[in-house]
């Protein structure tokens, strides 16, 4: 066992050289990048405006509130699970915290807080009820998705009086937390947001966490085969959850992005969203079986859904046709996944 | 590491009797040692198994699945379980691998009462299970495969992280060390074949300093020439000091490899021998239940059943019981 007995260094005369272009083509997100290109290129030729440094950079702003929730969800879907209950819990997380500092008067960093132990709660709950009764997850969180819809609806009106929030944009500490989760930086003349920040942040962690920690490792294996990785000693119950926290925690972020924007929320928001979040993640490259995939991937499928919903714009056509591109979207990145997955196999 | 302890500790416990023979597992010198000492072992002279079963038994609600099981697994020994699809094989590995607990008998490892509540404690006891149905994750690398739930690391805190450089050098060269080559520890792991599968997980847990190691039925899905690849891994894990569980239905693969049988059917253990005890068409008998045979032979004759069928039945009457067929 302490004796390692090097073998040569030998590059095996049966792998074939693989090279540059074929070990990029065996990465989870080429469909993606593929997609991104393409469309990146059409709407430049279709609309010209989107080459431009500020549209470009609100496509970077509307690609981060979908680009963050997508970086904790393609986490979760390569550790094998769905969370239906993403969108509203965007939601439910920038209700507490504005219910809860106007309500009791308090600075709103305290509801901020309040907040993130919330998220992290209902993250936490999710995962717990899954490992518990072994359910799929999408019945759990389709409950908890349920739940907080109406959870959402009924205290907003129950605290406030109103199916919105009342503003808290007098309140103590709320400049200082916009300045945190809503900010404009100007960078050379273009005004870019926190969350594109928060959200290049985001991934880049996620992706050092999931390629090169024990966590990632574990990731990986929860959703490829819980069973063997659990018979290698794999805690696959506290991985599991912490997905399920991680996509709480990236809420909670968003929610506070949504909620210092403006300065109240809509108790019915959220509703749908997290379809795109999925769709983002599977654009990305993310298995729907789970096991595979990367955070980057979800990063690419987020910025095609932002270069379509503003390119739309962009190019002064009737935005009905957003839903249409995104569906086409889709399905030509997973097809294009798909192929270029059992060609770098079979090489 | 931590097996080194444990090997020490059975050292101690082996007393004087059993001269030196706890220091297996920590080089090939130690072989011959280790083959020596299995002309000398029987059955129930050894002082500490490795591993000793008694009177086990398991239910699954009002299902049982195991009673009266009594085993045991010695350093350096193979030691065989047989038994017909639903016999409880995969039950008793399952207990003895911290799957399933047992609900009657005692189980002890190194002498000590023990209870394993979960698979991670079972390693920790130097227990290694390669399971029938879940050996490794398919689309991942087998390079992570390898290292799967002990992964290497460098680095402090939150800067904690793979040592992926090292990882690789070691897989591969842990592979080479087993006579495995693979051809890069970058394939995932569901590219290889159903052989190269089994040998990865079985190196694995000969690295991670398994002391006992668990095969359910390694060569079932296997062709002639995969099998005899894995039992010569078997045997290559054994010359390195572990204690191996072999389980087969198959008393062709068992018997070259094995030092000790145990037969389970229908959840009782309907034998226990060790080698020199048992022929192998002894054993093929008792495995087939030979009258059973002979039954089924005349009843596919008084179907008017097909020619063949009857004619290879009777051979296997033949072969079970030495008798010539009429
Ligand atoms: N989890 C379980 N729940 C209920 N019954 C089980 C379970 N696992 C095994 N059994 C039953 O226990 C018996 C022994 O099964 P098993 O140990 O898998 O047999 P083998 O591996 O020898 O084919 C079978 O009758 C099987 O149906
Ligand atoms: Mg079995």
């Amino acid at each position: 066992m302490t004796t390692l007995i090097k073998p040569p260094p030998a590059l095996d005369e049966r792998v074939g050289r693989r090279s540059m272009v074929a070990n990029l083509l065996g990465r989870p997100e080429i469909g993606a990048l593929v997609g991104a290109i393409v469309l990146f290129i059409f709407f430049s030729i279709v609309a010209p405006v989107f080459l431009q440094a500020n549209s470009f950079a609100t496509v970077l702003y509307g690609s981060s509130t979908i680009g963050i929730m997508a970086v904790g969800v393609a986490l979760l879907m390569i550790g094998g699970e769905f969370d239906l209950s993403a969108g509203v819990a965007v939601i439910s997380s920038a209700l507490t915290a504005s219910l809860f500092s106007w309500y009791f008067s308090t600075n709103v960093w305290i509801g901020v807080g309040l907040a993130l132990v919330v998220s992290l709660t209902i993250g936490f709950v999710n995962g717990w009820i899954l490992m518990k009764t072994k359910l799929p997850s999408f019945i759990v969180t389709l409950a908890t998705f349920l739940m907080l819809t109406g959870l959402n609806l009924a205290l907003t009106r129950l605290i406030g009086g109103s199916v919105a929030t009342p503003s808290i944009a007098t309140m103590d500490g709320f400049a200082s937390a916009q300045a945190v989760f809503s900010n404009d930086f100007i960078i050379a003349g273009v005004d870019i947001k926190s969350p594109v920040f928060i959200w290049i942040i985001l991934v880049a962690i996620t992706s050092w966490l999931l390629l090169r920690t024990r966590v990632g490792n574990w990731i990986f294996a929860v959703g490829g085969d819980a069973n063997a990785a659990r018979a290698v000693g794999v805690p696959v119950r506290w991985t599991k959850i912490g997905l399920f926290m991680g996509v709480g925690f990236c809420g909670w972020v968003l929610g506070m992005h949504n909620l210092f924007a403006f300065d109240a929320v809509q108790s019915g928001e959220g509703i749908g969203n997290e379809f795109l979040y999925i769709i983002a993640a599977v654009i990305g490259g993310c298995l729907l079986t789970g096991g595979y995939g990367s955070a980057i991937g979800g990063a690419i499928g987020a910025f095609i859904f932002g270069m379509a919903n503003k390119g739309i714009v962009y190019a002064q056509w009737n935005p009905d046709w957003f839903k249409f591109f995104l569906g086409l979207m889709l399905l030509l990145a997973t097809i294009v996944n798909l192929i270029v997955k059992r060609r770098a196999d079979s090489k | 590491m931590a097996s080194n302890d444990m090997t020490s500790n059975e050292t101690a416990k082996h007393g004087p009797g059993g001269a030196g023979t706890g220091a297996h597992g920590a080089g090939p010198d130690i072989d011959q040692e280790t083959l020596l000492q299995h002309e000398k072992d029987t059955l129930t002279h050894t002082p500490v198994h490795l591993m000793e079963l008694e009177a086990v038994g398991k239910h699954y609600g009002n299902i049982i699945a195991l009673t009266e099981v009594t085993m045991a697994v010695d350093m350096g020994r193979v030691t065989c379980v047989l038994g017909d699809n639903g016999a409880g094989k995969s039950t008793l590995i399952k207990i003895i691998a911290g799957l399933h607990q047992h609900d009657e008998g005692t189980f002890k490892i190194m002498g000590e009462e023990r209870r394993l509540g979960s698979p991670r404690e079972a390693l920790d006891a130097g227990i290694a299970a390669v399971y029938q149905d879940l050996a490794v994750v398919g689309l991942m690398p087998i390079w992570r495969n390898f290292f799967l739930g002990s992964e290497i690391t460098i680095g402090r805190g939150p800067f904690r992280r793979l040592d992926v450089k090292r990882m690789k050098e070691v897989t591969k060269s842990e592979l080479a060390q087993m006579g495995i080559d693979l051809r890069d520890v970058e394939q995932p792991v569901g590219q290889l074949s159903g052989g190269e599968r089994q040998c990865v997980a079985i190196a694995r847990a000969v690295h991670f300093g398994a002391k006992a190691l668990i095969l359910d039925e390694p060569t079932a899905a296997l062709g002639v020439k995969q099998s005899g690849v894995v039992l010569r891994y078997i045997l290559q894990a054994r010359d390195r000091g572990l204690g191996v569980i072999f389980i087969t239905h198959n008393p062709h693969h068992a018997y070259p490899v094995g030092d000790r049988f145990l037969l389970l059917k229908r959840g009782k253990s309907i034998g226990y021998y060790d080698k020199k005890d048992i022929t192998l068409e002894e054993l093929t008998a008792q495995m087939a239940g030979g009258a059973e045979l002979a039954e089924l032979a005349h009843e596919l004759e008084a179907m008017g059943g097909h020619g063949e069928l009857v004619d290879q039945v009777q051979a296997e009457v033949a072969e079970t019981t030495g008798q010539t067929p009429r």
